[in-house]
């Protein structure tokens, strides 16, 4: 097993002893569930009054009246929940001066900050696996597009790498993991934001720049269904540069 | 094998350690002997490549800490402070992390595990958890991390403190048994510990070292000698030569900050006089001359002079006053 595999093995050994993902987990999975079937619930009775109104029974779009929302909805809850997934990384090892084996071994830094950002991510891949039940449990009754729910996954696992990286960064910054977890909140919500205020600034020069730096748009287009390059591109840099940030800090915190 | 040439760290204002110079030959025990702040940690975390100096350089088996620090940390088992373990993993699973980070194969893995285990008689906590462990095994646990991937260079800092005197005893022991094919530097703030381990003792007091010798030299030097400190003007090159060539002059330390000798003297003789005129007739320029009231005696007396919990032990030589 390589060095990044090694640390990668004892971040996932060292969450599910933490009651933390299992809070957060459930909480996740829970949201996920009720907000699919609240969905599922409002396209039925939607359903029900169109047939009144035609007399015919129409075709549910389960595409746009359920997933797309329950996918937009979700990258919320992925604010509010990967800060906290995130947030003993490197703080605690910090708070527990366990921090010092790991500088000290022949491993690059890189290397630790990788498998850092691998261990909390494949958790969060693992929860996401999970709510996969819910299309499939879908499929059995009705029929839909797959097309635009594999897209909108590829988009919450690309928001996810995202944030978990900003989580990354957060948590080396500090060996409070309460601030950690707010910053990388805070951190978030402001790039969010910058596409609300993208948004109002319309099609100006200034404007475009906030909406293209803001995930959200990058985000809705594969929830939408539409794999395009460029924000592919985003989120890759993204997470390189946050990933290379947090290096950097590391990095800087050896000379203080 | 250890090599400190002119080390300072610089906290922001604070200087923690400066213009350390010492050497570890290989296979040698060597002691770092200060009162709490006097800069062990911070000389040992940079000899471990934690952390940068701010000035000098330090060199670990021929390579240079800041230059190639992956073959220095290669080379080195550090045992931090504050044992570095992981409360939720047992001893194996532990364990087993440290060997796959250090670049362990499988097979070297597991000799190694049994090597240390065995050696820590860690067999009865194999599998417990870490978080379930006493501060004493702990401490094993932490001292086995250092020793699994078998380093040719030790570093331990405070490795004794918060056991038991029964471990304390294993542990120095355990430590002596790796004199000759291990390169060690321990620190510790006791006296005795580090007469009682290593054959040479580097007094650091301050962020400076004040004095280097083995053990039964350093005590004996201790007793029959007075100190001077001078400051010269315009020292050549080997004044510290020259003056260790005087009559009555036993040692010279070179100078550390504001250019002063530090001289020690055989008891009971007044070299003032001499010194004064050796340096005059020269045309050196002589700044001050003085007794010194710091001197190492007063290092000790922050040093931990007694050992606690060691007067109630089993009663091993360690027990009794230091004869220093
Ligand atoms: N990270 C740090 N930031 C600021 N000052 C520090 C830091 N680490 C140590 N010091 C200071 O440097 C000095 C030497 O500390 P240290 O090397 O830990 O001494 P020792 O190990 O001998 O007790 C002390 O005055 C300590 O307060
Ligand atoms: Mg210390």
């Amino acid at each position: 097993m390589t060095p990044v595999g090694a640390i990668v093995a004892k971040e996932l050994r060292s969450y599910f002893v933490s009651p933390i993902v299992y809070v957060v987990g459930s909480v996740f999975l829970l949201i996920f569930g009720v907000l699919s079937y609240a969905y599922v619930v409002l396209a039925g009775s939607q359903a029900v009054r169109m047939m009144q109104l035609q007399g015919t029974a129409a075709q549910l779009n389960l595409n746009d009246l359920v997933f797309r929302p329950t996918f937009g909805s979700m990258a919320i809850v992925l604010l509010l929940a990967l800060p906290l997934l995130t947030m003993r990384l490197f703080a605690e090892e910090r708070k527990l001066r366990t921090f010092e084996l790991l500088m000290t071994s022949p491993i690059g830094i890189n290397e630790i900050v990788f498998g850092k950002f691998l261990g909390a991510y494949v958790i969060f891949l693992g929860l996401l696996g999970l709510t996969g039940l819910v299309p499939l449990v879908l499929s059995m009754y009705s029929s839909f597009d797959w097309n635009p729910i594999l897209t909108g996954y590829l988009g919450l696992a690309l928001l996810g790498a995202l944030f978990v990286a900003a989580g990354v960064l957060a948590s080396a910054l500090t060996e409070n993991q309460i601030v950690a977890a707010f910053l990388s909140f805070g951190l978030l919500l402001l790039v969010w934001l910058l596409g609300g205020l993208g948004a109002i600034l319309g099609d100006t020069p200034l404007g475009n720049i906030f909406a293209y730096l803001s995930f959200f748009e990058h985000f809705d287009r594969l929830v939408r269904g539409l794999i395009d390059t460029k924000d592919l591109v985003y989120f890759l840099c993204g997470l390189v540069l946050l990933l290379f940030l947090a290096h950097r800090v590391v990095e800087a915190q050896r000379w203080k | 094998m250890i090599e400190a040439r002119d080390m300072t760290k610089r906290y922001g204002d604070l200087t923690a350690i400066e213009r350390v110079t010492f050497t570890v030959a290989k296979g040698e025990v060597l002691a770092f002997l200060g009162p709490n702040g006097a800069g062990k940690t911070t000389t040992m975390r940079i000899l471990t490549c934690f952390m940068p100096a701010t000035e000098g350089t330090a060199l670990v088996a021929g390579f240079d800490c800041f230059e190639q620090p992956v073959e220095v940390k290669r080379r080195i088992g550090y045992l931090p402070e504050t044992p570095p373990v992981y409360q939720e993993l047992t001893v194996t699973e532990y364990l087993t992390f440290v060997g796959r980070i250090k670049g362990m194969g499988t097979a070297a893995l597991r000799a190694g595990l049994d090597r240390v285990v065995e050696r820590l008689s860690l067999g009865d906590v194999r599998h417990r958890l870490i978080a379930n462990l006493s501060r004493g095994y702990r401490q094993r646990v932490g001292l086995a991390q250092a020793l699994l991937h078998d380093p040719p260079v030790l570093i331990l800092d405070e490795p004794t403190v918060g056991l038991d005197p029964k471990q304390i005893i294993e542990i120095r022991e355990l430590i002596k048994s790796l004199a000759g094919s291990h390169t060690v530097i321990l620190s510790t703030h006791i006296l005795p510990e580090a007469t009682a381990v290593c054959q040479r003792v580097v007094i650091i007091n301050a962020g400076r070292i004040v004095a280097e010798d083995q053990p039964d030299r350093l005590s004996a030097r201790l007793r029959r000698s007075e100190k001077l400190s001078i400051t010269v003007k315009a020292p050549p090159a080997d004044l510290a030569g020259r003056l260790r060539a005087l009559p009555g002059v036993l040692a010279v330390f070179e100078p550390t900050d504001g250019g002063a000798f530090l001289l020690e003297c055989a008891l009971g003789r007044d070299l003032r006089d001499d010194i004064a005129r050796f340096i005059v007739t020269n045309g050196w320029g002589l700044l001050e001359l003085k007794t010194v009231s710091i001197t190492l005696e007063d290092v000790f007396l922050h040093l931990t002079q007694h050992e606690a919990g060691m007067e109630t032990g089993s009663g091993t030589t360690e027990t009794q006053e230091p004869t220093l």
